[in-house]
């Protein structure tokens, strides 16, 4: 399992490093979003630093169903996914190199946006990377979220629309115990029921997602 | 005879039940101390919510585990997974309305952002996804196959709903009927009526699914009918050309 695990993510991102989706097309538009953001509250830079978990995780959550969506396309071509059928791979393998991929690929995608929301939205540096373990955990169960959500919706009419509104709801508990989590270290409280939620949702979905996802690659 | 008996049954119960919870509800229990009329609300809204939430995803989800045990697979249990997540969909509604309609004198707002608030209506947001994935394939088995995994994944969205209370000490009360010790908190006749309006709404709930479960048969049967008549059309088609 762990060797196709590590195949099929190499392949996903020796495919992102050729096709520079990430670089060229979501990272522009998450900056663009956490810009977006900072206008919408405008001028004032208490403010900011306050909302500044928050957006960051809207803005990330976002990033997440583009590249949750780019993922999945790899395989949309005619024929590929019944050519992939056909090597006779462990789908658990499959679901797990497909989620490391987005895993690898968030996480960049998280550091950026993260400086630019020290820089933007005027969080303090040190805090903010107090809070990077949080963070990286986040981005593990978003994708590993996302990925099952991403086969759910695959090869269905509209995809594209219907993955929102499938995914967002299994967001939204992850996005709060990521804000809250941020911003208790940056501004105090209560750290241990958010990280709580944290860890048993992502062990809930790595399980799920192992043992699931083979039903939804049955044909 | 018996099961038909009970069938026949339920939907009278259930309305008769509702018709007395209303009843007792309304102008047999006193007021409350606190909260004077306005507690005649809570012989609806915990119930409604108590089948929303529990009852009706808890059907959904056992159905669909079954349905994706390969020896238990039947379109049965599809049906009554979808069933079920469509009759939620209405009690989520009613959860939310009847919240918002206690709400407004309570806490001055229709709508707050507490967290079971949100919670549930995020749960209503999973529900009207389901229906729309359903709707997104064409494919019988894999629409079934992938409705059952969706509505397993919504499952762990109720214990967030459940504990919400606890964890972000928001506006919504914490547990009304038991204590921490578990000693019941409501008495007399209030305390009855309570239990009576979560019998009838879960009744009632069972009386809609199989409501619903029928309307799914029907719909199934006028499918093949139809496509079995295109079939004959066109082999006399054939046979005549």
């Amino acid at each position: 399992m762990i060797r196709i695990a590590l195949l099929v993510a190499r392949k996903d991102l020796r495919i992102e490093m050729h096709s520079r989706v990430l670089t060229w097309q979501v990272l522009p538009f998450g900056v663009m979003a956490l810009l977006l953001c900072g206008l919408a509250l405008g001028p004032t830079a208490a403010g900011h630093s306050h909302a500044a978990p928050g957006l960051f995780y809207i803005v990330i959550t976002l990033m997440v169903l583009l590249m949750i969506n780019r993922s999945t396309a790899i395989e949309s071509n005619r024929g590929t996914r019944s050519s992939v059928a056909t090597l006779g791979l462990d789908p658990s393998g499959v679901f797990l190199g497909k989620a490391a991929a987005l895993v690898v690929e968030m996480w960049l995608a998280s550091a950026v946006l993260l400086v630019g929301t020290v820089l933007f939205l005027h969080v303090d540096r040190a805090k903010t990377l107090s809070a990077l373990p949080s963070i990286a955990v986040v981005v593990v169960a978003l994708s590993l979220a996302g990925t099952l959500y991403g086969a759910l919706t695959s090869s269905n009419s509209g995809s594209a629309t219907l993955l929102p509104i499938l995914a967002l709801p299994a967001f939204a508990p992850l996005l709060i115990a990521g804000e809250r989590a941020y911003s208790a270290v940056a501004y105090g409280g209560n750290l241990k029921v958010w990280w709580g939620l944290l860890l048993v949702s992502t062990v809930a979905y790595l399980i799920l997602g192992i043992l699931l996802y083979a039903v939804m690659e049955e044909s | 005879m018996t099961k038909k008996l009970g069938r026949l049954a339920l939907g009278p119960a259930s309305l008769g039940l509702l018709a007395l919870t209303f009843w007792l509800g309304y102008f047999v229990t006193p007021p409350d101390q606190v909260q004077g009329e306005l507690v005649r609300l809570l012989y609806i809204h915990p119930a409604v919510a108590w089948v929303a939430l529990y009852v009706s995803f808890g059907t959904a989800t056992i159905a669909s585990a079954l349905y994706l045990w390969p020896r238990t697979r039947s379109e049965a249990l599809d049906r009554i997974a979808a069933s079920a997540v469509e009759v939620s969909l209405f009690f989520i509604a009613l959860t939310l309305i009847s919240g918002s309609i206690w709400g407004r004198p309570a806490w001055g707002v229709w709508w707050a952002w507490d967290a079971r608030l949100t919670s549930t209506a995020i749960l209503g947001v999973f529900a009207l996804g389901y229906l729309a994935l359903r709707r997104a394939n064409d494919d019988r088995e894999q629409r079934a196959r992938r409705a059952a995994v969706f509505c397993i994944l919504t499952a762990i969205n109720v214990p967030i709903i459940h504990f919400s209370v606890l964890w972000w000490k928001t506006l919504h009360q914490g547990a009304s009927v038991l204590s921490s010790n578990r000693s019941i908190k409501v008495h007399g006749s209030m305390g009855l009526t309570l239990l009576l309006s979560f019998i009838a709404f879960t009744l009632t709930f069972f009386w809609l699914l199989r409501a619903r479960y029928r309307i799914e048969v029907i719909r199934d049967e006028k499918l093949q009918r139809s496509l079995a008549t295109s079939i004959e059309q066109r082999r006399t088609e054939v046979s005549g050309a």
